[in-house]
């Protein structure tokens, strides 16, 4: 009897989730209060939930700015991606032209491009903007690639036997609603590499404003290691809701005519 | 007699990596208006080939495809077409897919809706106008690839084995209904298939090729009154006529 309702009460949506949740906070507060009793090394979650009052003045401006400087990057990066993919894709010539150089220079972590970006651009919102540019446009772009090359041949002679035949109408009515989950796929990997980057990107003062360079830049010289980890939470929970919104919008009305084929 | 299409001597060959291939030789056969045209071989054969080429997607290395009294070029509202596989596109309603050649032609919306569910309604399909292609079986997709192809109001349509991929029962009602729809719309049909049963059922008028290079063997005309009956004595001696032909031409091939 009490075992059945047991297995019933776990069964029900959420409760196990939520159990370990709290099970790993509890784990962690016992360990930063009665073994490492350190906050300089491991900061409880309680003091770390105290830090966030102590920062409700700050917290706005400093998601606002990092948004400012994703949106740049993902912006920037989502254009020339998708555009460059496309013309790879569809036009051979354009694929052998640009496929040298991008494969030499897609390996370079966007983090070594720092320097060119302060030079070129100086410090400013768009420098830290190119560094999550450089750190989203590649995936986006070999994934647009990679759906105009899929495009499936019949598709495009139906579309031509049905009276499309200029290249652009093909490309607008054929190519890219066939490549659009290919381009979402990208634009999500991109989303994930970028926000990476835009941590290390405000490390070089480009703002005085902004979750990684309060991180980096303000608590950790500081040592207050509780508002650290406060920040890191906030870095991974705003990533996990610009996903979810993401994934919602695309897959709900983008696509609907092909559910779940975006990347899990 | 005035042929609504008429192939005069075409030949189409294919550049491969081990040189030429020569997939049509000098075919020829013209269609009646209204009629419908069985194209009846071996796989390979090249009766796809000669499809894309009245279609307009291939052009002849030699010799000429008139409709109508012009010359063909390129591909054009003028010719619907049917595909082998699912062609319909996956990111489109069912009516929307319909309405894709209305649209192509500029038509207004509401235009372009009334008359796509007119065509929707024809094959059957009413009430899955907001469907999408995954939501369909196989049968259905075809019936959707077929009111798509009529929709813009070819005065010929070319089908591909259209029915090659669905099961038995569905191939028979799909039969059918393309000859009803054919008898209402008054359509001249280019019917591509491998398989006699569905020449002898459908067809006027059947043409039967060799394989390697693709040529007419024999073009004949199928008497049996409509509507026809699979099983009956005229559709089963039509059929061994039939059977006759593309075995004679496979023991050439094996000489």
């Amino acid at each position: 009897m009490l075992k059945n309702r047991l297995l019933q009460f776990l069964n029900r949506r959420g409760v196990v989730e939520v159990i370990s949740l709290c099970v790993a906070i509890l784990i962690w507060e016992m360990v930063a209060d009665f073994v490492i009793k350190d906050k300089g090394i491991l900061p409880s979650p309680h003091a770390v939930f105290l830090a966030y009052f102590e920062l409700l003045d700050l917290i706005p401006m400093d998601i606002c700015t990092s948004l400012l400087h994703f949106a740049i990057g993902l912006g920037a990066g989502a254009v020339v991606g998708i555009a460059v993919g496309m013309l790879m894709g569809w036009f051979k010539t354009v694929n052998r032209a640009l496929d040298a150089i991008i494969e030499v220079l897609r390996p370079i972590p966007p983090l070594a491009w720092i320097p060119f970006a302060i030079i070129w651009i100086g410090l400013t919102h768009s420098a830290a903007g190119f560094i999550v540019f450089i750190g989203t446009v590649f995936p986006i772009l070999i994934n647009t690639y990679t759906g105009f090359r899929e495009v499936d041949k019949t598709y495009i002679d139906a579309a031509k036997v049905l009276g499309c035949e200029k290249e652009s109408k093909l490309i607008r009515l054929v190519a890219i609603p066939f490549s659009l989950p290919y381009i979402a796929t990208g634009i999500r990997v991109g989303m994930g590499v970028g926000w990476m980057c835009l941590v290390a990107a405000e490390y070089f003062g480009v703002s005085r404003y902004g979750l990684g360079y309060r991180l980096l830049c303000v608590f950790f010289p500081l040592q207050m290691m509780d508002r650290v980890v406060a920040y890191m939470i906030l870095l991974g929970l705003i990533a996990l809701v610009l996903d979810r919104v993401f994934r919602y919008f695309v897959e709900e009305r983008l696509l609907k005519w092909k559910k779940g084929m975006v990347a899990q | 007699m005035n042929h609504k299409l008429e192939i005069r001597d075409v030949t189409k060959t294919f550049k491969t990596e081990e040189g030429e291939l020569k997939a049509l030789d000098r075919f020829k056969v013209g269609v009646k208006p209204c009629e419908f045209l069985c194209i009846i071989g071996p796989s390979g054969c090249g009766k796809s080939t000669l499809l894309r080429l009245i279609a307009g997607l291939d052009e002849p290395s030699s010799g000429k495809i008139i409709l109508d009294g012009k010359e063909l070029k390129g591909p054009s509202p003028d010719r619907g077409m049917v595909f082998q596989e699912y062609s319909l596109f996956p990111w489109r309603t069912v009516l929307k897919n319909v309405t894709f050649g209305l649209e192509l032609q500029k038509m207004a919306k509401q235009e372009r809706y009334r008359i796509a569910k007119e065509y929707i309604e024809l094959v059957g399909l009413k009430g899955f106008e907001n469907s999408y292609p995954y939501e369909l079986s196989g049968g259905m997709k075809q019936r959707v690839a077929i009111a798509r192809a009529i929709a813009p109001e070819p005065s010929i349509l070319l089908m591909d084995e259209p029915f090659g991929s669905v099961d038995a029962q569905t191939r028979n009602a799909l039969q059918e209904e393309l000859l009803e729809i054919w008898q209402r719309t008054k359509k001249t049909i280019v019917f591509v298939t491998h398989s006699v049963d569905e020449a002898v059922y459908l067809a006027d008028r059947v043409a039967v090729m060799t394989a390697r290079p693709g040529t007419l063997i024999k073009c004949a005309g199928i008497d049996i009154p409509r509507p026809r009956k699979r099983t009956s004595v005229e559709a089963n001696e039509f059929r061994e006529k039939l059977l006759m032909w593309l075995s004679l031409e496979r023991s050439k091939v094996q000489d």
